[in-house]
């Protein structure tokens, strides 16, 4: 587990240090993601290595937004301010854009014939 | 036995105290969402915010003492992303076949985010550097806050609002989705990733591991086109 901790931190690290030198822009944790992908295709044992660790914390991902989200309350005087008008574009833009996004998504898949009967909800 | 309000100040000042309330809370949330059958509405991230918000109420205590213990929790953000390679390692060849769908889904979910959520805004007399603020909220905190920076926003204002957006959609993708029968698991997943980044993903992670898996390929891609093209839709909101 350490050593599988050690890798994620490093291809973060290289990630983090590459977004910088390059003025990418993508977030170093992104980057990182890109290459540990990368380097699991050139070396397909990298990934059961990590496999279990990874699997760990991306189960409790929602944890690691918590001391973020506390954050709002800090800001809750300007939000306050504006109350009604950005909680009615926050919820409706996301409604508009998730409802959007999911239909154009499978509206195409259906168009180019990439449906995949696997990946479908309550399949018989 | 000594004064309690010695022991008090003595915890106050170290992590300890703020790192276990805020792993405590989540768990109490964690519990509280299966209690009800993993519904939505009982997102454990919003349970956990709302505990925590009112005990450090209760107790007077300022956002940056609590994040003085809370940052470990925070800091390991940023290791999770990196493991979103591996579900999407996993999910590779989906993932190339599915490559015109997810075109069509950033780019409509990208700009029907951003551009609605500015005209409401406006229409509520909203304009300047709140309106900034506002553009890159479906994007992933670390980058929204780079664009709200080069836009002319209130960073600290986008990472409450790009915080506000992830709960919001955790919490309305699944009946939202069922309402409109979509059932294909890659379209539902990579939508909450667009419009709700990495929330959204977690919520996705939750329900379905090939939901998650295109739901962080949805973050990522829309956090590179917001980016781009921010600048251009707030300049033509002027």
């Amino acid at each position: 587990m350490i050593v599988a901790l050690s890798l994620i931190l490093a291809f973060q690290l290289v990630g983090e240090i590459l977004s910088r030198a390059l003025d990418l822009p993508l977030p170093g944790p992104v980057v990182g993601l890109c290459l540990l992908v990368l380097a699991c295709v050139l070396r397909p044992a990298l990934a059961c290595r990590l496999r279990p660790t990874a699997q760990g914390l991306l189960a409790h991902l929602s944890l690691f937004f918590v001391p973020a989200g506390v954050g709002v309350v800090a800001h809750w005087p300007v939000l306050r301010q504006h109350g009604a008008g950005l909680a009615l574009a926050i919820m409706g833009s996301t409604v508009l854009a998730i409802a959007a996004g999911a239909l154009a998504f499978q509206a195409v898949a259906r168009w180019t014939g990439s449906v995949d009967p696997e990946a479908l909800k309550d399949r018989p | 036995m000594t004064d309690p309000a010695l022991i008090w100040s003595y915890l106050a000042q170290g992590p300890l105290l703020w790192l276990t309330a805020t792993l405590a809370a989540y768990v109490i949330g964690d519990a509280l969402f299966r209690a009800t059958g993993r519904q939505s509405w009982a997102n454990p991230v919003l349970i956990a915010v709302i505990g925590l918000a009112v005990l450090l109420g209760a107790t007077g205590t300022d956002y940056a003492t609590y994040f003085e213990g809370a940052q470990f929790v925070h800091f390991m953000l940023g290791p999770a992303t990196v493991c979103l390679a591996l579900p999407l390692y996993d999910n590779l060849p989906r993932v190339r076949r599915a490559f015109w769908p997810m075109l069509a889904g950033l780019a409509v979910g990208s700009v029907v985010a951003m551009v609605s959520a500015l005209l409401i805004a406006r229409a509520f007399g909203i304009s300047g550097p709140v309106l900034a603020s506002l553009a890159p909220k479906s994007t992933t905190a670390p980058v929204a806050i780079g664009i709200a920076e080069r836009i002319g926003g209130q960073p600290t204002l986008t990472a409450a609002l790009v915080l506000l957006t992830g709960i919001f959609g955790a919490i309305v993708v699944t009946p939202l989705l069922n309402a409109l029968q979509v059932r294909d698991w890659r379209a539902r997943g990579f939508a909450v990733g667009v419009a709700a980044h990495g929330i959204g993903t977690a919520r996705a992670f939750q329900v379905n591991e090939t939901a998650g898996a295109f739901s962080g390929i949805g973050m990522g891609l829309n956090a590179v086109l917001t980016a781009v093209i921010a600048p251009w839709v707030v300049g033509w909101f002027g």
